[in-house]
């Protein structure tokens, strides 16, 4: 089912909350624009705050295609925008010649086209689809280096991809694009030129309680609250990686599989290696905010 | 949408001259920008003063150090012009030419705190609302020290220029996932490979790539407290010289405090590039919390420019007023997260150096290779010193020979 582009920033806030994600008005606002003008998303944020569920929502709330780039390093356009199938090329040449066949120049307009050519993300992202124009989610870009950026500055300002060989490929209707970043290092002004960005914060204590209502029904309402104000807690803290909403999503669902009912200092002692991630962070909890973290807890209810 | 795009010919001068406002402030603003928040401006209702801000923010703005500054002019210009917080929007009003001339002014004085360091400290304040607060703060902070530098002469500029050329890390360069063509390189090229067959008709060529090197990304964290201060105007022009020779180099300086100073760096000019680096930093000639200045890296930067496998230069004589506390979980954090460590100390030159400093104490097991430089007087002596370094990631090994 294909749902029609929010007409308002109302609109947007409806649509995401109906697939489940709990957006604050900055964010709305940024997703709306770029429906409504067109233009991709750079969202940039700390790990876990989820940049990424936004594309995910959007394309099943919409109901669009998901096409996922997951960026890593060396990534080329062989394995994000197409590739020559090989094998087959050279298996038509072979033909051609034990078919006598010597005219080359034919052979190779012949083995050039569609049929010997693998789609990969980026290129099928600008294929027509039935649901309407695919939601394109190119995740993680900072793992990419600098050359993929340049790949990418055709695809994301013309919505086109230009194959040496066949001619350019260009979208009917311009996809949805989702570009992500954990600012691992600083992405080329560029290609940020051609989007809108967003920087994607931790969300404010009625904001997470809200999300965790959604995403952790089962959890009792005192525990979700209790979770939270720990959570925001040691986000004030001086740590290393101070704990995102997944890890606060974690944190309640590991609290309901020990069957504890509220968050107190053994539980939370037994669960911390779910929120943080770093033995430095673990012991600087243990030894200077753990009495503040549970006071914060308490103080919730 | 209740303002077509046709009838706000005055909106779309506001949001020109907000721009121009912007853009004087430092922020990098072109006409394809101006043009996306004009279209956003006409796709919302021009009625929540917190839609239009993130609006203008969505198009305007695109690295997070930037939105203080952007919030500030944006108070600036849509509030303090316009009238009272709580009244709505009135962008009929075109706003006059005599106020922007008097309010580019005051934003061009903040644009020095354009560079990151001096915006990076939020994030985590100021949830309840998230509309920047037009904070000041940062713009009256005190210098503890400022520094003049010498002009640098055209001779020292060529010599360094000469001197670079011979600069050389122990890893110099590392091979990148990319490929280029090449006759005997150890991967086929199919693509190539399958081109050459049509073209010469049934031979089959194997056409071969390899691996294109490059540089990896080099961080240098250079100390510049009193006991470096001899050294100080030497170890900038390399850190210049550095900066605008390769990619990917990001510098930091520290004494009691860290400052990043890639941005200013970057100008090609060395003495305007000091003179920027010198207004930029606040703690010149003082003590050195070593310790602490790593843990601020760690925390704030580390994530941010050691992706990729970064080589870190630490350029520091290891005399710590904190005596060595807290170093060495911070020394040990930073070796760990980068390619390789490089610990460049110009103390030794001291006739009898002794590893008796808590601070050397807990520097020296974890760096990867160790250089002593007796006279650091030229660049050219210090590259040579740098460019000798050789040998695999080997703590003990490189360690001893340094001691000796």
């Amino acid at each position: 089912m294909k749902t029609d582009l929010p007409e308002s920033i109302e609109d947007t806030e409806t649509l995401l909350h109906s697939g489940g994600y709990v957006p604050d008005r900055p964010l709305a606002i940024a997703v709306f624009l770029s429906l409504k003008l067109g233009r991709p998303l750079f969202l940039e944020g700390e790990a876990g705050v989820g940049k990424t569920e936004i594309a995910k929502v959007l394309s099943a709330s919409l109901g669009r295609k998901l096409i996922r780039l997951q960026c890593y390093e060396g990534l080329d356009v062989a394995s994000a925008v197409y590739e020559w199938n090989y094998p087959r090329q050279m298996m038509a040449i072979r033909l051609a010649e034990s078919g006598g066949e010597s005219n080359m120049s034919e052979v190779s307009e012949n083995i050039y086209g569609a049929e010997y050519l693998i789609e990969r993300p980026l290129l099928s992202a600008l294929r027509p689809d039935n649901g309407g124009p695919p939601v394109l989610l190119i995740d993680e870009l900072d793992r990419t280096d600098e050359p993929f950026e340049a790949f990418l500055l055709e695809v994301l300002s013309e919505y086109q991809v230009t194959i040496p060989e066949l001619g350019t490929v260009a979208a009917s209707e311009s996809p949805i694009v989702i570009i992500t970043s954990n600012r691992t290092r600083e992405i080329h002004d560029a290609l940020k030129r051609r989007c809108l960005y967003h920087w994607v914060d931790y969300p404010d204590a009625d904001r997470e309680y809200e999300i965790l209502r959604n995403k952790v029904p089962e959890a009792a309402d005192s525990l979700s609250l209790q979770v939270v104000a720990a959570a925001q807690h040691l986000r004030g803290a001086d740590l290393f990686k101070p704990p995102g909403v997944a890890e606060t999503i974690d944190w309640v669902r590991a609290l309901i599989a020990l069957d504890r009912g509220y968050l107190d200092r053994d539980g939370l002692e037994e669960t911390l290696g779910v929120v943080l991630k770093y033995r430095d962070d673990i012991n600087h909890v243990r030894e200077n905010t753990i009495d503040g973290t549970i006071a914060a807890a308490s103080a919730a209810l | 949408m209740t303002k077509s795009i046709t009838s706000s010919g005055a909106l779309a001068r506001n949001v020109m001259s907000f721009a121009r406002l912007l853009r004087s402030s430092g922020l990098p603003i072109g006409p394809a920008k101006i043009l996306v928040a004009i279209q956003a401006m006409a796709s919302i209702d021009l009625v929540r003063r917190d839609d239009v801000y993130w609006a203008l923010h969505s198009a305007f703005v695109d690295r997070h150090s930037q939105s203080e500054l952007f919030g500030i002019v944006f108070h600036q210009f849509w509030i303090v012009r316009i009238g009272e917080q709580d009244k709505p929007f009135m962008f009929d009003d075109v706003i006059d030419e005599a106020f922007i001339e008097c309010a580019e002014s005051l934003p061009r004085r903040l644009a020095g705190a354009m560079a990151e360091n001096g915006l990076a400290k939020k994030t985590n304040k100021g949830r309840e609302s998230r509309e920047q607060p037009p904070s000041v703060t940062w713009s009256g902070s005190e210098r503890l020290r400022s520094k003049d530098f010498e002009t640098m002469s055209t001779e020292e500029n060529i010599m360094a220029r000469r001197a670079m050329l011979d600069f050389q890390l122990p890893i110099s360069r590392v091979p990148t996932r990319r490929f280029q063509p090449h006759a005997s390189g150890r991967r086929i090229d199919m693509r190539s490979t399958l081109r050459k067959m049509i073209r010469t008709g049934a031979s089959f060529d194997l056409m071969r790539k390899k691996a294109v090197y490059r540089h990896p990304p080099l961080v240098v964290l250079c100390d510049i407290s009193g006991s470096m201060e001899p050294y100080a105007r030497m170890l900038l022009h390399f850190l210049h010289t550095i900066t605008n020779d390769r990619d990917r180099v990001h510098t930091f300086l520290f004494g009691t405090r860290l400052t990043n100073v890639t941005h200013q760096l970057i100008h090609s000019d060395p003495d305007v590039a000091l003179r920027k680096v010198s207004a930029a930093v606040e703690d010149w000639s003082g003590g050195t919390r070593i310790g602490q200045s790593l843990a601020s890296f760690n925390r704030k930067w580390s994530r941010r420019v050691l992706g990729q496998g970064a080589v870190v230069l630490l350029i520091t004589d290891g005399l710590d007023r904190d005596g060595g506390a807290g170093l060495t979980e911070e020394i040990e954090r930073l070796q760990k997260s980068c390619r390789r460590l490089i610990w460049l100390n110009p103390l030794l030159r001291f006739d009898g150096f002794e590893p008796k400093s808590a601070g050397i104490k807990a520097i020296l097991p974890y760096v990867d290779d160790f250089r002593s430089v007796h006279n650091l007087d030229s660049l050219s002596e210090f590259v040579e010193a740098l460019s000798s370094l050789g040998g695999a990631r080997n703590r003990t090994g490189t360690n001893s020979a340094g001691m000796e």
